[in-house]
């Protein structure tokens, strides 16, 4: 892995809900335009990382961040930051589908909305093309106006991630963005993710390895708040370096 | 006992309960009629609702309960005015702004303010609101609509805030996770996901303040003033419905015209609850933005 490819890397980070240490020394770096997978069992802190990547941690009460988590450089959690920065360049769509409960219109706009784009042709425009990447303009370009409720659960998340998509981030995360999704659904999204490389980096937490072998370009294995194993997904899957990775991915524990 | 009769037994003794009190209210509801109605041989229904004159104690009597209806409506009116951006917005502040400490004091005492017995709040308005309108804008009176809206405005407060805050309370967190990973900020998240998602609770809460304030009693008659005439500026008095017949009933003789008048004024008064009841349930249903994420 190229160090300049990085687009977020992390320098000894520690993380703590108030007294329990979440994540010890994390050290790894997230390349560009490509799938990084972030596997482990649960409450291994994988998601802890993920929400780390954003500031969304910043939103609960008493948790506390040491080292450096750098994003393009730029050091994220520096006091001069503004988290509401961070989050409109690095997206993030979430384990259980969460639409709004507002239009299918609504929902992707929403984001562009807040961050001041509000000619229609503009906001008709980039939301035709969010769902579009989103491989959801077929099935909903007819039902714009109607509530994102009444979605199925894969339209909901694939709906999410277009809305995600409007604000043009330049990094997706995804915290388990398929477990509560049936077969069809998950294997539609995780068409879309291969599609969405193109143009995006994509960090997702997953909890089924074959998803990770599918569809990741480096996987990270992380066990009791650290990071085991962190390798190009081939060689993690085919060659893991560690026993405890070997252990988990072929189903020993976990 | 078998296992079957046993549950029958417990699910009719809780049936027999619920009954207990839709009946009690069924037959207040008919004794409240029984009492009024007889007043409709004496007056027509328009001359009662609609006459600009109420002096039941005159000869001859005039019994137009209007002035009434406008001192209820105006008083309430007013005290929605006050109540309603106080009450939505406080319970905004304590239930998404508010640091940890200073929730706990405020939640308390916002509900330790419905506490309070109407008559104190009554008395404040007597004691300390009226002679300060009075001597501030030199008034004949300081007991009218003023008076009257803001005490009442006090009263459904913690109302409209209690059942607004609950209403914030129950917006999915995955909401405003969303909004927020999207890049709003706090103030828009509030604005647009957390208030739309929270607006049949709030108006539920409105309607239930408001409702409270129109039946109110004690209140509007200490500080309203008592004047059976419609008012024509906010500083005059009123005499609103409930104070009427509170006011009234005492010295009206059991059986008399004047006696089923005010009980047609209860009637008159019970609609209009209903009415706000029935509104905040039609609200409520009619705005829901609410559900989340289907599987």
């Amino acid at each position: 892995m190229k160090e300049s490819n990085h687009i977020i890397t992390t320098e000894n980070v520690n993380f703590y809900y108030g007294d329990f240490k979440a994540l010890q020394d994390i050290t790894m770096g997230f390349e560009k335009n490509r799938v990084t997978a972030l596997i482990g069992p649960s409450g291994c802190g994988k998601s802890t990382l993920l929400r780390l990547l954003n500031r969304m941690n910043d939103l609960i009460d008493g948790t506390r961040v040491e080292g450096k988590v750098l994003f393009e450089g730029a050091d994220i959690y520096d006091p001069r930051v503004d988290p509401v920065d961070i989050r409109r360049r690095i997206g993030m769509v979430f384990q259980k589908p969460n639409p709004f409960p507002k239009s299918i219109f609504k929902n992707v706009a929403y984001g562009p909305r807040v961050n001041g784009v509000c000619r229609k042709r503009d906001l008709d425009a980039l939301v035709e093309k969010s769902l579009l990447q989103a491989s959801l303009w077929n099935e909903v370009k007819d039902i714009l106006d109607r509530s994102a409720m009444t979605l199925s659960g894969g339209q909901q998340q694939r709906l999410c991630i277009a809305r995600a998509l409007a604000m043009k981030p330049d990094v997706l995360l995804m915290d388990e963005p398929t477990s509560a999704l049936d077969p069809v659904s998950t294997a539609k999204i995780e068409e879309l993710i291969e599609e969405l490389k193109k143009d995006y980096t994509i960090i997702i937490v997953t909890h089924n390895m074959q998803q990770a072998a599918r569809v990741s370009d480096c996987t990270g294995f992380f066990y009791l708040g650290r990071v085991i194993e962190y390798n190009r997904t081939d060689l993690l899957f085919t060659t893991p370096e560690k026993k405890q990775t070997e252990d988990y991915i072929t189903g020993r524990f976990g | 006992m078998t296992r079957t009769l046993k549950e029958l037994f417990i699910k009719n003794i809780l049936l027999l309960f619920a009954l207990v009190s839709v009946i009690i209210l069924g037959l207040i509801v008919l004794f409240l009629f029984l009492e009024g109605l007889p007043v409709f041989e004496v007056v027509s229904v328009a001359d009662f609702l609609f006459g600009l004159e109420w002096y039941p104690t005159y000869d001859p009597p005039d019994y137009g309960i209007w002035p009434l209806i406008v001192g209820s409506l105006v008083v309430t009116f007013f005290a929605a005015l006050l109540a309603i951006p106080l009450g939505v917005l406080s319970a905004v502040y304590i239930a998404e702004l508010a640091p940890g400490p200073v929730k706990e004091i405020f939640k308390p005492l916002v509900e330790l303010l419905a506490g309070l017995p109407s008559v104190v709040l009554g008395f404040f308005g007597m004691a300390v609101v009226a002679p300060l309108l009075q001597n501030t804008f030199n008034l004949p009176t300081g007991l009218n609509i003023v008076n009257a809206s803001l005490i009442l405005a006090f009263m459904a407060v913690p109302t409209i805030a209690s059942i607004t805050e609950d209403a914030l309370y129950s917006v999915p967190a995955e909401f405003k996770e969303a909004s927020y990973a999207l890049g709003a900020t706090k103030a828009e998240t509030i604005v647009n996901v957390v208030m739309p998602a929270a607006l049949s609770g709030i108006a539920t809460a409105v309607m239930l303040g408001m409702a409270r304030a129109i039946g109110e009693t004690m209140v509007v008659l200490m500080v309203a003033g008592g004047a059976a005439a419609v008012p024509e500026s906010i500083f005059d008095p009123v005499r609103p419905m409930p104070a009427s017949i509170a006011a009234e009933m005492g010295e009206a003789p059991v059986g008399s015209i004047h006696y089923h008048a005010l009980f047609a004024t209860g009637i008159v008064l019970f609609f209009m609850t209903l009415a706000f009841n029935l509104a905040a349930d039609y609200i409520s249903e009619r705005f829901r933005e609410t559900g989340s994420g289907t599987l």
